[in-house]
């Protein structure tokens, strides 16, 4: 019966019900759309990071740390015979200096087999003609350092007897991708040309795992790493960017509220005859409190319908046209595209109208709650209290 | 109380805080009500006849004594029960009708029975039988703000009677009404008193619905001055 009368009450207030629906299911829409595009972010960047460099996870050399180059020197050592074969692309990573224009810069040579299919990299241009040594770079390090596809470069780097060398070497292919990790500063190369220039024959810093059934085996001086670990960076600042959506989440949330509320404060001030009239016709007033909070309530549920009629189909079109980044991916330094695809989980359609309704109604009913405190004799007259 | 009687005051006293102190405004009431009864309290505004009713109608409580309606005794109500009594056994008319403004006409009258559970086969039937009563079949759909004052105190007649209640408690009901249609509304009342038995008081000062009472209590000051039933009277005269 209160969902009846709740109903009526809302759909006979006209006006000032359907601009609190209003404002209300903007915030159902673009909190899903927000939510959305971290979440179709993270399923993008996941998905890209596998494919591009962790593939089912990594063994590491027992020294080797990503974030100390002065580790590489020591970081090396023979592929282990469990992972010699099968799925698996052994990673051989030395520093090196490039002269791009006659400018200095440092590179992270990274050596990998040519027929390996673990990785989305183009590895099959790795292949020696004419007995120069080809290597590939990604994009940004293509535009950042103007390189185009067949120039040449001088290579500086040091053998495993901290002996400098160099040689020329061709651009071969220049990949596209969007996980910085394997393109900003990095050079490409067989994994047999890196061995043979620093002479580390038959050695890797660290070995990608194709399947789950190479993962967890125990090999002395390697450290096998998860997939887990290895999206721990990027889940952290997915996290970070979800604090950040949580901000402004609230903010949309407390304005919807505050509209709610305001209207709840004034229906109680205004409504004082009509509440003595309940009262009169025979509501208790506990049935009057739960019907202004049930009012109230309802605004989000009118809000969730008034929000699926225009934001089904405008977050279907932003997901099928994706959203375009607005600023250079690159700044973020993790994975990101230029542009993200929003993805919205059943989970986060159903979490964000739970927690709309909830606290509409919460809102609703304290300012209710004065209702139990009024005077039915004075309130039948519309004396104010 | 006797066996037709349906509401016994004994003793009655309510005051309300004013200031430091008190305003007495009923003073040692002593009176019963019979089924179908056509009553009206009368006096100068202030006398306490609306507070009399409010306290009829379990809306307030008495400060001492006691008032009985329908068996219950109205001080020791709690709010639940209240409720309860004036939900199943009361209709109240108001002066300024109060009827809800986003209802329809339809729905206004409805209203008693949604909180009764009545269900809606027999509610329908029972909502189109009391817009007929006061002669509103066609105004079903409106809106209060689309009714005159009349009609506006024809259907709040109409919501006090659809449940067919045992009392009508009527404050004022045609103070705001010219005088076509206070007669029109007490001869509705009238008719209504005399088909169903449904005991009418009302609080008044108006001079055309003395006419058609059959008891009149006089209040003066929270006092009861005189209790005249007219019926007996115009047959001594």
């Amino acid at each position: 019966m209160s969902i009846k009368l709740a109903l009526r009450n809302l759909l006979g207030a006209g006006l000032r019900t359907w601009l609190n629906v209003i404002v209300l299911s903007f915030s159902y829409v673009i909190i899903i759309w927000y939510q959305g595009l971290i979440d179709g972010w993270n399923v993008q960047a996941r998905r890209d990071m596998i494919a591009w460099e962790i593939a089912q996870g990594q063994y590491w050399h027992a020294a080797y740390d990503p974030y100390d180059p002065f580790t590489l020197e020591d970081s090396h050592a023979k592929i282990p015979d469990k992972l010699a074969t099968g799925m698996v692309a052994p990673i051989l990573i030395t520093q090196g200096t490039i002269y791009p224009e006659g400018r200095i810069q440092g590179v992270v040579l990274k050596g990998i087999a040519k027929n390996q299919q673990l990785l989305r990299l183009p590895t099959d241009r790795l292949i020696r003609e004419n007995g120069e040594i080809p290597v590939l770079v990604g994009k940004r390090m293509a535009t950042n350092n103007k390189l185009n596809e067949g120039d040449y470069l001088t290579l500086r780097w040091r053998d495993s007897n901290g002996t400098f060398d160099a040689t020329e070497v061709r651009i071969a292919g220049i990949f596209s991708t969007d996980v910085p990790s394997v393109d900003q500063g990095h050079l490409w190369l067989s994994l047999e040309d890196l061995q043979q220039m620093t002479q580390s024959e038959g050695e890797a810093t660290l070995i990608v795992s194709g399947s789950e059934t190479l993962n967890d085996m125990t090999i002395s001086g390697w450290d096998f790493k998860s997939k887990d670990f290895l999206l721990a960076d990027l889940d952290q600042i997915i996290k970070q960017k979800s604090v950040g959506g949580s901000i402004m989440y609230i903010l949309l949330l407390l304005l919807a509220m505050l509209a709610i509320f305001d209207t709840q404060i004034l229906s109680i001030f205004r409504r004082q005859k009509e509440i003595g009239t309940f009262i009169a016709l025979g509501m208790t007033r506990k049935q009057v409190v739960k019907l202004f909070t049930i009012e109230g309530g309802m605004n989000s549920v009118l809000a969730a319908l008034v929000g699926a009629v225009y934001g089904v189909p405008l977050l279907i079109m932003q997901h099928k046209a994706g959203y375009a980044m607005p600023y250079e991916p690159d700044d973020f330094g993790i994975a990101i595209s230029e542009v993200i695809y929003p993805s919205y989980s059943l989970g986060l359609i159903l979490g964000t109208i739970i927690i709309v309704m909830l606290t509409a109604t919460v809102v609703s009913y304290i300012p209710a709650r004065k209702i139990a405190k009024m005077n039915p004799t004075d309130a039948i007259k519309g004396k104010i209290q | 109380m006797e066996k037709s009687s349906i509401i016994e005051i004994n003793n009655l006293i309510k005051r309300f805080p004013v200031g430091g102190g008190f305003f007495t405004a009923l003073d040692d009431i002593n009176l019963t009500f019979s089924k179908g009864e056509f009553t009206g309290i009368v006096g100068p505004s202030g006398s306490g006849k609306t507070t009399l009713l409010n306290i009829l109608g379990s809306l307030d409580v008495p400060t001492e004594g006691e008032a009985t309606v329908l068996d219950k005794k109205i001080s020791t109500l709690s709010h639940k029960q209240a409720a309860q009594l004036r939900n199943g056994h009361i209709g109240f008319i108001f002066q300024t009708y109060n009827l809800l403004p986003v209802y329809t006409v339809y729905e206004n009258v409805e209203f008693p029975l949604l909180l009764l559970k009545m269900p809606a086969r027999e509610r329908e039937k029972a909502v189109h039988e009391a817009i007929e009563w006061v002669g509103l079949t066609d105004k079903i759909k409106s809106k209060p703000a689309q009714l005159s004052g009349g009609e506006s105190q024809r259907v709040a007649i109409a919501r006090a009677m659809v449940k067919k209640p045992e009392l009508v408690l009527a404050d004022e009901p045609t103070a705001n009404l010219d005088s076509e249609n206070s007669h029109h509304i007490l001869r509705t009342m009238e008719n209504l008193n005399n088909e169903l038995n449904t005991t009418f008081i009302f609080a008044t000062h108006d001079e055309k619905v003395m006419s058609y009472l059959k008891r009149i209590i006089r209040l003066e000051d929270g006092r009861v001055v005189k209790d005249d039933w007219m019926e007996l009277k115009e047959v001594a005269s």
